[in-house]
């Protein structure tokens, strides 16, 4: 066995971002998710991931604007703790430590200082019971604050962040779980409960589902189960409440929300539609239909200018005035696999099922969803209980250029459609067209499809085995009549092997020779004359994989059984070259070199073993790699081979190999050297300027670089002759503190002249410069937090900013303190060496 | 959002001919005009000159059509018995014509009484042709000969006794004033070379040769005789190069298309038909009224003239561009098309800003209320069309969209007598299509489901369940019958197959699991 040193088992990206409500912030720039243990910051136009705020150990759960600082924000997570952050720089400002885990973040303008949270009932760890406290945070200087006052609203309330909000302006909080309403007036102490009957009369659900405040009125909307939504009023008494009901959806409302104004009312579900009902005038509805998925959240932006709805499918629609989708963020679909992982030759994705009748096309490097195919192309019905059909196997030749895929609708077990569909690549629109259909290739299930892998062969060859108990090979056939527009594919072979059932099938590295396995039989045809050429078997088990050899392997051939046997042919001699007894789960080669991996499922964890097919002796190995069986695995190409010397690391090289556990987690293996050559780029990722390129922007930006220009030699010659304080231990520590945390500008400014007073030797004329100059700087420092007016304000301060942004255009990557010390650090040098040549 | 994505329409693949370009070549001719002559037609022969009259050998008389003519031009009737072959010079001026009476007559075109008799022949002159000079005449006949005669002294030049059965065929070289070719019914046909009075190359065509023509460039020559169209390489001694066996009677006319890249042959079997001389797979097929004797095509495909056995000549006329394009012009008369291109083809200029319109979907009217949910409302249009357009594919596709859904329950129920009706209407006409019957036997059911309790109150349903029953069980009949032909099949190449060894490894063999032979057998049973 080979010791792993340096080899470690990661997550690989596709974290979910519709897990919590997306966050937009005021100027409707960015949006904010949840995703696994950090927050993204998207950009709404681009949809692009600007940033990631990185630094929680735990999944967030929570995220949460300022409600006295618009550009931070406060995430929360089961790791216990509350961060809060600057979004636009991506910076960490505090931490606040919980101790227990966090559940969901709530809070609101009028209650300042003090943040509310759902966290555990702490009486007993094993029924699922929440409460509601709140934290008050306390002032502190420091990164990492303890906060020891909380303080019980709410006990018994649902873990669901939507069950819990504010009503107008923070004056009382409402909060359901299962069949109760309950409102909490902060003003009086009290708290007031309504609840419902189990059932009505024709059977529907009142469970409550989510919750929603009207910002302006004393109005509380509430989703239920049945697909109600109703409107409570009144409801500062306990027996005079009233309620209206608004019913549009079929099933369970799974969000609710109201434009900032309070005019609208938005609702969805399971339909994947978003209606939008008139606040006071409830029978005038809009529909914005096809959506694509269930929708999980709903969120207006500040403005009420922007709507995003998150969907089940791991997306975030950013939607203009419920109007126009402007904008779809979509993250890697985590659905039950049903193909294998696949990895596009062209564009190096991997491919898997992704939203229900598409294959989703994920950029393993860039961590983005690049497309979905859609293979079915039927109108979804969203409706539960429906049988759908669905992507059951892909393959792709060596090339790329063609794709199978088959889809298969199962309604009852008599009844079985298939559709085998064949696509071709368009180099012109860079995407998968379809080519030819073949519904019901065969009579039952297809459990393999395999093209031929030998790039040089002309034809391609595709073949499909079915559990009707034959193989067919389709071959691309030209078109036998003009009419037809182009060649398809037809049914060159049928197969068959006794009355056995065909489970795989797989072609060698140079396409002359095809395996089938027929369960404990596995035949070796010749796929040019489809001749059986030989038949090899290692009973009792039937064959579960079967992998050829490649490279300097190739005249092997690999197989498993399901009596957890592992043998490998030679096909040269046709006999058993070596078998050992293991259990393996998956076995698969890398398609750049001999290896081959095998995943072995072992009293509940699984283990990885990496081999060549020449020698039993495993090459590399690592114990559990995850709990749980792995069944889908990919060997994806890597973009350029690393150069790794270390034994047991070399077959990472080519390759790398990614993994789905049983909980649909992407994992992959890295190496150490990787791991830190990826640190070091990330350290120099460029954060991208995000002020928007405006007409105005460009005109003002000219002028002010202009200003900058004629005023640098004068102002470079004024600050040669003033010697200023080098040593001074206050700007030291005023220019490396972050903006953000620095006490007030008013309070600092004092100081701060004060250190520059020391020196009096100076000129008066020159002094007043200086001192102008640096209140400019103040002034830009002051202005951190409304950047924009700042920009655009013109005068000599914001002529300095531009100026200190003028000075070093290639260089966008730093931020505005250390671009600003390093104007300081020049205009030193300067007068350093003013200083040496004047004497 | 996303679009709403239209019911699929399967496209079943159309049964019958196949339209490929030679389809729509050879079916652009107007319909024929049929003239009726004297007795069989023998012989066609068009005019090399303009305006490619062409003479019709049938009986005793050979007729001269124009190119539109309904009315022979021109007749030459001085015959004393049957003429054969009646063929003009390269310069349209002459004519020459064997007959039953041996004697070989030459007529001026314009002129009605034969210019010189060729006599020497002792019985019936089949063949008559002039050479590429002009002033030479070849001849075969029922008395075994062939001979070469001098035109301005109407005297015999040279006598060839190669063949030993009638001669009926042959053709003169149009490059090489010295060469011609002639078919027998002693199966053979001889390259002649008037230099060295005898045959330079024999070919044995196997049968009695009924035709013979050589292409163009007159490397290649075909023969044709018996059900055979056979090709020869004369570059290469004679050597046989493809043969044709498609007709089912003796094939008696070959010609070629104007460029060369088609060849026409007629049979007794009353067709025409129509190779491609790349490959030789026949691309197109006529079908005529009766035994065909005689064919000839126009220059430039022009026209099609068919002589048959009773006696009918059947000229076939190419559609002209104008023709087409009338029928174009008509169409094009409604404003609508300028209004949908308007403003379609404007290329923006360099400053302009565009600002692209949203594509308006256009969905079928099914389509549309599919999109709102009105399943049964979709379903009755969907049925409503296949009423006006015959078009089964339609109905099917929706109900199989609705059974998607899981709504075809509630598409199909609450309905009044006559929509059941129709219904039940569209199941009789398409149920047992193989295409139709997976979707519309589960709609059947649910049809019968869900109004077994009002049968017996409409006696239009019910007599219209009676005839489905009646269908389904002819239909179960009708396939056990199949069922038992396939078993009998599946023996008989069971039977005939050989087996064939396959190698085992030493293990496989040895534990008596595989047997190879019966796995490959039937395999090769699955292709065929």
């Amino acid at each position: 066995m080979v010791e792993h040193g340096d080899i470690r088992v990661v997550h690989r990206g596709g974290s979910k971002i519709n897990f919590r409500e997306p966050v937009v912030t005021h100027d409707s720039r960015f949006l904010l998710c949840a995703s696994g243990e950090a927050v993204k910051v998207f950009s709404t136009s681009t949809e692009e991931c600007i940033h990631e705020l990185r630094g929680h150990t735990g999944l967030v759960t929570g995220v949460l604007l300022r409600p006295s600082n618009h550009l931070q924000v406060y995430s929360s997570s089961v790791d216990g703790t509350v961060r809060l952050w600057d979004f636009t720089d991506g910076i960490l400002i505090k931490t606040y430590v919980i101790g227990y885990p966090v559940y969901s973040i709530y809070a609101s303008a009028n209650h300042e200082k003090v943040l509310f949270i759902v966290i555990p009932m702490q009486s007993d760890k094993r029924v699922e019971l929440f409460q509601l406290v709140a934290v008050h945070l306390p002032e502190s200087g420091e990164q990492l604050v303890e906060t020891r006052e909380l303080s019980a609203v709410l006990s018994n309330v649902s873990s669901n962040p939507a069950a819990i909000a504010f009503g107008r302006g923070g004056e009382y909080l409402a909060s359901v779980n299962g069949l109760e309403l309950e409102v909490y007036f902060f003003k009086k102490h009290k708290s007031f409960r309504f609840p419902l009957k189990k059932d009505n009369k024709k059977g529907g659900k009142n469970t409550f589902t989510c919750l929603a405040c009207h910002p302006k009125d004393d109005c509380i909307a509430t989703g239920h189960e049945d697909g109600k939504i109703r409107l409570w009023r009144n409801f500062n008494h306990k027996k005079e409440y009233t309620y209206s009901t608004l019913h549009w959806h079929h099933s369970a409302v799974s969000s609710l929300c109201f434009t900032p104004e309070g005019t609208n009312l938005l609702s969805g579900g399971v339909e994947s539609v978003l209606v939008q009902w008139r606040y006071n005038q409830e029978s005038e509805r809009d529909f914005l239909p096809r959506l694509g998925a269930a929708i999980t959240h709903i969120t207006v932006s500040p403005d009420g200018a922007l709507f995003c709805t998150s969907h089940s499918d791991n997306k975030v629609t950013i939607i203009q005035s419920c109007v126009k989708v402007s904008a779809v963020i979509q993250g890697l679909v985590k659905g039950d696999i049903r193909t294998d992982l696949l990895v596009d030759p062209r564009s190096k994705a991997l491919v898997l099922n992704g939203k229900p009748g598409h294959l989703q096309f994920y950029s393993l490097q860039r961590d983005k969803l690049l497309y979905n195919l859609d293979i079915v192309q039927q109108e979804y019905i969203h409706e539960s209980g429906l049988q759908q059909f669905e992507v059951v196997k892909a393959a792709f030749d060596a090339s790329g250029s063609w794709l199978a895929t088959v889809e298969e609708r199962n309604q009852k077990a008599a009844e079985l459609e298939l559709n085998l569909k064949l696509w071709a690549f368009d180099e012109q629109t860079q995407s998968f067209v379809l080519n030819t259909t073949i519904s019901a290739p065969h009579n039952a299930q297809i459990t393999a499809v395999c093209f031929r892998q030998g790039a040089d062969s002309q034809t391609t060859l595709l073949v499909s085995t079915s559990k009707d108990g034959h193989f067919k090979a389709w071959q691309l056939a030209a078109p036998a009549h003009t009419e037809d527009e182009g060649a398809s594919w037809l049914c060159d072979f049928v197969g068959a092997y006794h009355d056995r059932l065909p489970e795989c099938c797989s072609f060698s590295a140079d396409g002359s020779l095809l395996a089938v396995a027929f369960q404990e039989v596995v035949t070796v045809w010749n796929p040019a004359s489809w001749e059986l050429l030989t038949t090899l078997s290692q009973p009792p088990g039937a064959i579960r994989d079967l992998c050829f050899g490649r490279l300097s392997c190739s005249k092997y051939l690999m197989g498993t059984t399901a009596s957890n046997l592992l043998c490998c042919w030679n096909l040269l001699t046709c006999s058993l070259e070596w078998s050992t007894s293991m259990d393996v789960s998956l076995l698969l080669d890398d398609p750049l070199s001999e290896n081959m991996a095998a995943f072995c499922c072992q009293s509940g964890s699984t283990d990885l073993f990496v081999f060549k097919p020449s020698e039993p002796r495993p090459l590399f190995s690592h114990k559990a790699v995850c709990s749980g069986a792995v069944t889908r695995a990919i060997f994806a190409p890597r973009e350029e081979m690393l150069e790794s010397c270390e034994e047991s690391s070399q077959w990472l090289n080519r390759s790398q190999l990614y993994f789905v556990t049983q909980h649909t987690d992407l994992m992959t293996f890295t190496t150490k050297a990787e791991e830190d050559r990826l640190m070091a780029s990330s350290k120099q990722l460029v954060i991208d300027d995000s002020v928007a390129m405006t007409p105005f922007y460009l005109l003002l930006g000219k002028h002010r670089q202009q200003q900058e220009e004629n005023r640098d030699p004068e102002s470079s010659l004024s600050v040669a002759r003033t010697a200023l304080p080098q040593t001074s231990t206050s700007i030291k520590e005023l220019l490396q503190t972050p903006a953000h945390v620095l006490p007030s500008t008013s309070h600092l400014c004092s100081m701060f002249v004060q250190s520059l007073l020391i020196s009096v030797s100076g000129c008066r004329e020159e002094k007043a410069h200086t001192e102008e100059e640096m209140e400019s700087e103040k002034e830009e420092e002051d202005s951190e937090e409304e950047m924009e007016s700042s920009n655009c304000k013109p005068g000599p301060a914001a002529a300095a900013a531009a100026g200190g942004q003028a000075v070093e255009p290639d260089a966008p990557a730093l931020t505005k303190a250390q671009a600003r010390e390093l104007r300081r650090v020049r205009k030193l040098d300067y007068s350093w060496l003013a200083d040496l040549l004047d004497s | 959002m996303a679009s709403f994505k239209p019911t699929k329409i399967q496209v079943y693949p159309k049964l019958g001919e196949k339209v490929t370009q030679d389809t729509l070549y050879w079916k652009n001719y107007k319909a024929p005009v049929q003239i009726k002559e004297f007795g069989a037609v023998t012989n066609i022969d068009f005019s090399p000159v303009t305006p490619h009259n062409f003479a019709v050998t049938a009986f005793t008389r050979i007729h001269v059509y124009g190119p539109f003519s309904q009315e022979p031009v021109k007749t030459f009737s001085r015959f004393k018995d049957t003429a054969y072959c009646g063929r003009f010079r390269s310069d349209g001026q002459l004519l020459v014509a064997g007959c039953e009476d041996s004697v070989v007559r030459l007529f001026d075109v314009s002129g009605k009484v034969a210019l010189r008799m060729f006599k020497g022949h002792t019985k019936a002159v089949h063949l008559t042709d002039f050479t590429s000079d002009r002033y030479q005449i070849v001849t075969g006949s029922d008395d075994y000969t062939c001979r070469l005669w001098d035109i301005p002294n109407a005297t015999e030049l040279t006598n060839y006794r190669e063949h030993t059965d009638y001669i009926r065929c042959g053709v003169t070289s149009k490059l090489n004033r010295d060469l011609f070719i002639t078919g027998s019914y002693d199966h053979t046909v001889k390259l002649f070379d008037a230099r060295v009075d005898k045959s330079v190359i024999t070919m044995d065509h196997g049968q009695p040769v009924e035709s013979v023509l050589l292409y163009p460039s007159e490397g290649l020559l075909v023969s044709a005789g018996g059900r055979h169209v056979k090709v020869w390489d004369l570059l290469k001694g004679g050597q046989p190069l493809v043969s044709l066996k498609n007709h089912h009677k003796t094939v008696t006319s070959l010609a070629l298309s104007s460029n060369g890249q088609r060849l026409l042959s007629a049979s007794l079997d009353r067709h025409v038909k129509v190779y491609n001389t790349t490959n030789y797979k026949v691309v197109h097929n006529f079908d005529y009224a009766a035994a065909i004797l005689s064919l000839a095509l126009a220059p430039d495909d022009e026209s099609i003239v068919v002589g048959m056995t009773n006696s009918i000549l059947s000229i076939k006329h190419r559609k002209s561009q104008e023709d087409s394009n009338e029928t174009a012009g008509q169409q094009r008369r409604r404003p609508s098309y300028r209004v949908f291109v308007k403003g379609k083809n404007y290329v923006p200029k360099q400053d302009d800003y565009l600002v692209s319109k949203p594509v308006k979907q256009h969905l079928a009217k099914y389509d549309k209320q599919l999109r709102k949910f009105h399943v049964s409302k979709a379903l009755d249009t969907a049925l409503e069309t296949w009423t006006r357009f015959r078009k089964p594919e339609i109905p099917v596709a929706v109900i199989k969209e609705l059974d998607r859904r899981g709504t075809l329950k509630n598409a199909l129920a609450g309905r009044d007598e006559q929509g059941l009706s129709r219904l039940l209407n569209f199941l009789i006409g398409n149920l047992v299509d193989a295409r139709f019957a997976p979707v519309l036997v589960t709609a059947a059911e649910m049809i019968l489901d869900i109004y077994q309790s009002v049968i017996g109150q409409s006696p239009v349903v019910d007599r219209q369940l009676l005839r489905l029953q009646d269908l389904v069980e002819r239909e179960i009949d009708y396939q056990k019958d199949l069922l038992e032909v396939l078993g009998m099949l599946d023996t008989l190449f069971a039977s005939s197959l050989p087996r064939k060894e396959v190698p085992c490894s030493g293990i496989s063999r040895s534990n008596g699991l595989t047997q190879g032979e019966a796995g490959t057998s039937k395999s090769q049973l699955q292709v065929t």
